[in-house]
């Protein structure tokens, strides 16, 4: 079975390593036995969204956001329309908070988002930097999520999102309230980097069983040795709790 | 009560320099921090009196290369050198080295120093040394974690360039965008540099996007030739900027492998040619770096290139030791562009590599590893087959063992094992008699490693390099 994956701006929002989540995506599509496919889409292309199963974008400096905060703009109503259509969407740090309703600069700047979070961002000082343990109950059970944050913006929620998690160490989304990334239909955001993915692969291996439910597809994941990975997750709650 | 400062500063410095050795740790920068707690002028009053002046070198990778080989060219064409030889690049470094330099009375006897300088000390030193030049290496993502963005980095050298005195120059990269843009904040002259050698066409950034962007309208670059990463010829076409005309080049390199390569340089003074015992593109580079500097000082072509070919591998970066009829080499790595280098370097050629790779998450080596996910570890697993083993170690040896994995090379091929000593151990079983052991850690793994071969009785302490 073919799984499309969407990496938007790739040659734009990719900071920190996020092209990680990417690579686990289709590793572990390959090896659930599923197809993987990756559609880079950047500024100027045409994709229509709800063809693909899993959109990813990722961080960006403020010069790149700048670059492609217009573009975004412009796919308002296909991203709308395929979050509609249950199309899981996976975005980190900048993409997180370009996809809220909006950002406010140091400066007072207010830059519009895409409003399919219900979620805002002001600047603020210091940037929030470590490793991060998040505790998540996204799939049901209690899980940990682990990565690395660096962010000048406070996040906040409205009642439309649920967090992503509750912090155990680090700042998430804002240092003040506890609270890590954000949830609303099938869109998760989080300023986790690490990559994400790799390190935590309950959540690669979520979005994949999400793409799969969309299409009412009978494959079920099995389960693959994840070894190493937990290893690498058990050592990051490790260092951050240290 | 100046005077009296002034020789406490010098007086205590020197002694815990000189305990500092005879304890065997380099490196320290306690001393310094001890001398302009006590004389906060220490640093101004000593680069005052160079005959010539002071070069700062700085960029993300490189520097420590680009600055001993200049150190070297300039020693060799008589002039004495002061040098913060042992990669101590902050304020603290710096003053270190000039302490060290002069006299019990305070009295420096040098003509020029050439100062490594981190990206973020960079404005202090310069503001205290006022130096007569500069030189710019790259500025690849490089532990962003510490200073936020790359952005700021750039704008932070740029101020520290603008201390250069307009009599002086600033050398820097026409290869690297970030790099050249600096060139409009200058009082001092730039001179440019830069690979005129299609044959070092690589193949580029991939979906890596460190600093491709225009500096003068902010759009995304195109480049005629990709040299490394984000190096390379490159033009915009949204407002017609473009890679400026370098003065100083490399014409043409020819790869010796492992062992280093043979380059050809031309400048408007005349061409030169030099075997650089440094293997890999970067090295050409640093060494392009070094000589666009001694050429402007008017150092003679021949003397450069003797210093070029004489020149040891600055401390820690590509340098072999003999440990048990195996050699190990120690290979720096600390970014992604840095460490994609090191790995084509080590894959040239043929035959079995054995690898161990350390990754620390400690302050100096930057705190977020994620960076090694911008690295392509997938040419590793293209060439799974000379792979026998990879031995991910370092605390942060677990994430290294993820990568691996993902990056395609099978499980089994790969080991972790945390503690360097033991991984050290474990890997050289491995390599048979006559063998070569590749090790690449980031820089405190790199300290630790340097201490254990030490403390067994091999390699060299680093001060002495």
């Amino acid at each position: 079975m073919d799984i499309t994956i969407c990496h938007l701006y790739p040659d734009f929002m990719n900071l920190y390593g996020d092209r990680g989540n990417i690579i686990a995506l289709q590793r572990r599509a390959s090896w659930h036995g599923l197809h993987p496919r990756v559609v880079p889409i950047s500024v100027g292309e045409e994709y229509d969204l709800r063809s693909c199963d899993i959109i990813f974008m990722g961080g960006g400096q403020d010069r790149e956001q700048r670059a492609i905060a217009r573009d975004f703009d412009d796919r308002y109503r296909v991203m709308n329309e395929a979050v509609q259509d249950r199309v899981a969407v996976l975005a980190i740090c900048g993409a997180y908070q370009l996809l809220g309703r909006y950002y406010r600069t140091a400066a007072g700047e207010k830059l519009n988002g895409l409003g399919l979070l219900d979620s805002w961002t002001d600047a603020g000082a210091p940037r929030l930097v470590g490793n991060v343990v998040v505790e998540s109950r996204l799939d049901g059970t209690r899980r940990t999520l682990v990565g690395f944050e660096n962010h000048g913006g406070r996040t906040y929620l409205g009642p439309a999102a649920a967090p992503l998690g509750r912090v155990l160490a680090g700042h998430g989304n804002n240092g003040v309230d506890g609270q890590e990334g954000a949830v609303q239909g099938t869109i998760i955001g989080t300023y986790l980097h690490g990559a994400l993915l790799p390190k935590n692969p309950w959540l690669a291996d979520y979005l994949l069983g999400q793409a799969l439910i969309r299409r009412g597809a009978r494959h079920q994941l099995g389960a693959l040795d994840d070894t190493l990975e937990v290893s690498a997750h058990q050592a990051a709650i490790r260092r951050a709790r240290g | 009560m100046t005077l009296a400062r002034w020789l406490a500063a010098i007086w205590v410095s020197k002694v815990l320099i000189g305990f500092s050795h005879w304890a065997r740790r380099g490196g320290s920068s306690f001393p310094g921090r001890v001398a302009r707690r006590l004389c906060p002028q220490v640093l101004t009053r000593l680069a005052r009196q160079l005959r010539w002046g002071g070069i700062v070198v700085s960029g993300t990778n490189g520097k420590t290369t680009t600055s001993l080989l200049l150190a070297n060219m300039l020693a060799a064409s008589g002039m004495k050198v002061v040098h913060n030889r042992t990669g101590a690049n902050l304020t603290a470094g710096v003053t270190a080295a000039f302490v060290q330099a002069c006299s019990w009375t305070g009295r420096l006897d040098a003509d020029v120093a050439v100062l490594e300088c981190d990206e973020a000390a960079l404005a202090g030193v310069a503001r205290e040394v006022r130096p007569l030049a500069g030189v710019v290496t790259n500025f690849f993502r490089d532990q962003l974690d510490r200073y936020g963005e790359l952005e700021a980095m750039v704008t932070k050298v740029g101020s520290g360039l603008a201390e250069v005195s307009h009599q002086g120059f600033v050398v820097l990269n026409a290869d690297d965008p970030a790099v050249a843009g600096l060139a409009q904040q200058l009082a001092a002259r730039p001179v440019f540099y830069g690979l005129d050698d299609p044959a070092c066409a690589g193949v580029g950034a991939g979906e890596v996007s460190d600093a491709r962007r225009c500096r003068a309208c902010g759009g995304r670059l195109q480049y005629k030739v990709f040299y490394f990463a984000h190096l390379g010829l490159y033009y915009c076409p949204h407002c017609g900027a473009e890679r400026p005309r370098p003065g100083i080049t490399v014409t043409r390199r020819e790869s010796l492998g492992p062992g280093g390569s043979r380059l050809e340089f031309a400048a408007p003074s005349g061409g030169l040619g030099a075997s650089l015992a440094l293997p890999g593109l970067y090295n050409a580079y640093n060494a392009l770096a070094a000589v666009a500097c001694a050429l402007t000082m008017g150092v003679a072509a021949d003397t450069v290139a003797w210093a070029l070919a004489n020149s040891a591998s600055s401390f820690g970066r590509m340098e072999p030791v003999v440990v048990g009829g195996r050699t190990v080499i120690l290979a720096l790595i600390k970014n992604p562009a840095g460490c994609n280098e090191v790995l084509r370097t080590i894959l040239e050629g043929t035959g079995d590599r054995y690898l161990l790779i350390a990754i620390n998450d400690l302050t100096a080596d930057g705190t977020d590893v994620s960076w090694l996910w911008d690295v392509e570890f997938e040419e590793l697993a293209d060439m799974a087959h000379r792979l026998p083993l990879v031995v991910a170690s370092g605390r942060r040896g677990e994430d290294m063992a993820v990568r691996l994995k993902y990056a395609g090379l099978s499980p089994a091929a790969i080991v972790v094992e945390n503690r360097l000593g033991d991984a050290v151990q474990l890997a050289l079983e491995q390599v048979p008699e006559g063998g070569t052991l590749h090790v690449l850690p980031t820089y405190t793994a790199m300290l630790e490693l340097r201490r254990i071969l030490n403390d067994r009785g091999y390699g060299r302490r680093f001060w002495e390099v």
